[in-house]
């Protein structure tokens, strides 16, 4: 990134937004290989911790009137169980499972990432891609098992005109298959937009005369980011229940 | 985060420790990425499945089990008081209607007393009446007879005394006549 020059500073204002995604070994210097123990490792491991403090430690009282953890716990639950009822219907709720465990790591790789210091293992395209992939390539082979080949019903829109349709299947075509990569990207892309800009308004406030509205700006940015952390896991897994609609029910 | 000291060995970082280009598009991490990835969802997944959502859902359900029964017994205990009140109400009517029923019975026999008593002093009354009037009638030929008795003992010298002379039948047929009218 372009260092700027400010008075005061000496060799200037050094920013560099994007070392903050970089994947370093968490013991020693050597080269990242597959299994090497890294920043990612350590930071969804984080994921997981705080995963099974709210999930299993903070509602391990059972209690019929909740504590506060455990009232977080059922909401999270809620949250998701309805959303998959609203959108895919009763028949969606076998694969409840799935969907909260994709709810649960998102929400809580982009909450934890935002921790100061931390790694957001979502900012990584290879990370959303995986997720996407595997919810695109599961929801295509659930929908050709269920439907058999029903499923290619979903390109062809039956409420179209005749002439229009082998047009309308190219285009449903098309954007079936940019479905992961919107999916994925979307994800990513949020996240790192956002740390990388959170990290040039900290480059910003080493200089004494902007300091103050750097720090404002960070202040600023930093809510707005919990607000898309949140957001963003909430689309990830709606879109997910989507795509889970249309192999179950692919009319339109 | 350039003042980073150690250089991870990789073809995305420079001589300094910074990032070259877009890390998320560095080839050599997404193996690892991906692996530590898929561990991590396993565990979620393994996590969520086997404690936390079936711990969950008993909860909810329980709970839900709670609040029906709990409602439940709340209507029963409504049909109860309820009941209990409809009790009260037809014991209190009845209770009313005993006292009035008692009364009735009170005010009957008082009657039935009062008229007995005053036929018994209407009775007394009149036979008192009866005498009196006995009396008075007896009083009456006394003061007749007396009257005649002594018109008859006083004509004679009556008469003597206007000079003269009665014999004692005239004067008795006399008074008599007069004693009628």
């Amino acid at each position: 990134m372009a260092s700027e020059t400010h008075s005061g500073q000496g060799s200037g204002l050094e920013i560099h937004p994007m070392d903050q995604f970089i994947v370093r070994p968490v013991f020693g210097d050597g080269p990242v290989g597959m299994f090497t123990v890294t920043n990612v490792t350590l930071w969804m491991a984080v994921s997981v911790l705080a995963i099974v403090l709210l999930l299993i430690v903070g509602t391990s009282r059972r209690a019929i009137v909740p504590s506060r953890s455990q009232s977080l716990a059922e909401l999270a639950y809620g949250f998701v169980y309805k959303m998959i009822e609203d959108v895919t219907g009763k028949d969606g709720l076998k694969y409840f499972p799935y969907i909260m465990t994709l709810f649960m790591f998102v929400l809580f790789s982009n909450v934890v990432g935002l921790v100061p210091t931390a790694f957001t293992t979502t900012s990584h395209i290879a990370v959303t891609g995986v997720l996407a992939v595997a919810v695109f390539l599961a929801v295509t082979i659930l929908g050709f098992v269920k439907n058999g080949v029903g499923f290619l019903g979903l390109f062809w829109v039956s409420s179209a005109p005749l002439v229009l349709r082998p047009v309308l299947a190219l285009i449903e075509l098309i954007s079936y298959f940019v479905r992961p990569v919107s999916h994925s990207i979307r994800l990513a892309g949020n996240m790192m937009a956002g740390h990388a800009v959170l990290k040039v308004f900290a480059g910003f406030a080493a200089s004494a005369l902007i300091a103050p509205f750097a720090i404002g700006a960070i202040t600023a940015m930093y809510a707005l980011e919990l607000l898309v952390a949140c957001i963003q896991a909430y689309v990830f897994t709606i879109l997910t229940c989507v795509y889970l609609k249309d192999a179950l029910h692919p009319s339109h | 985060m350039a003042s980073e000291t150690q250089a991870p060995v990789s073809s995305c970082v420079d001589a300094g420790g910074g990032a070259i280009g877009m890390p998320q598009l560095c080839p050599d991490w997404m193996g690892n990425q991906i692996f530590w990835l898929v561990v991590t969802l396993v565990v979620i997944f393994l996590i969520l499945s086997k404690v936390a959502l079936p711990r969950i859902a008993a909860v909810l359900a329980e709970r839900q089990g709670r609040i029906t029964n709990d409602i439940a017994v709340a209507e029963d205990l409504r049909q109860k008081a309820r009941d209990a009140e409809a009790a009260y109400e037809k014991a209190l009517a009845e209770a009313k209607a005993e006292a009035g029923r008692i009364v009735a019975e009170a005010k009957d026999e008082m009657q039935a007393e009062m008229d007995v008593e005053i036929a018994k002093a209407d009775a007394e009354i009149a036979a008192q009446a009866a005498e009196s009037e006995k009396k008075i009638a007896e009083i009456r030929e006394g003061a007749l007879d007396a009257v005649k008795d002594v018109a008859m003992d006083t004509v004679p010298d009556i008469v003597a005394a206007m000079g003269g002379k009665a014999d004692a039948k005239s004067v008795k047929t006399a008074v008599n006549e007069r004693m009628k009218g």
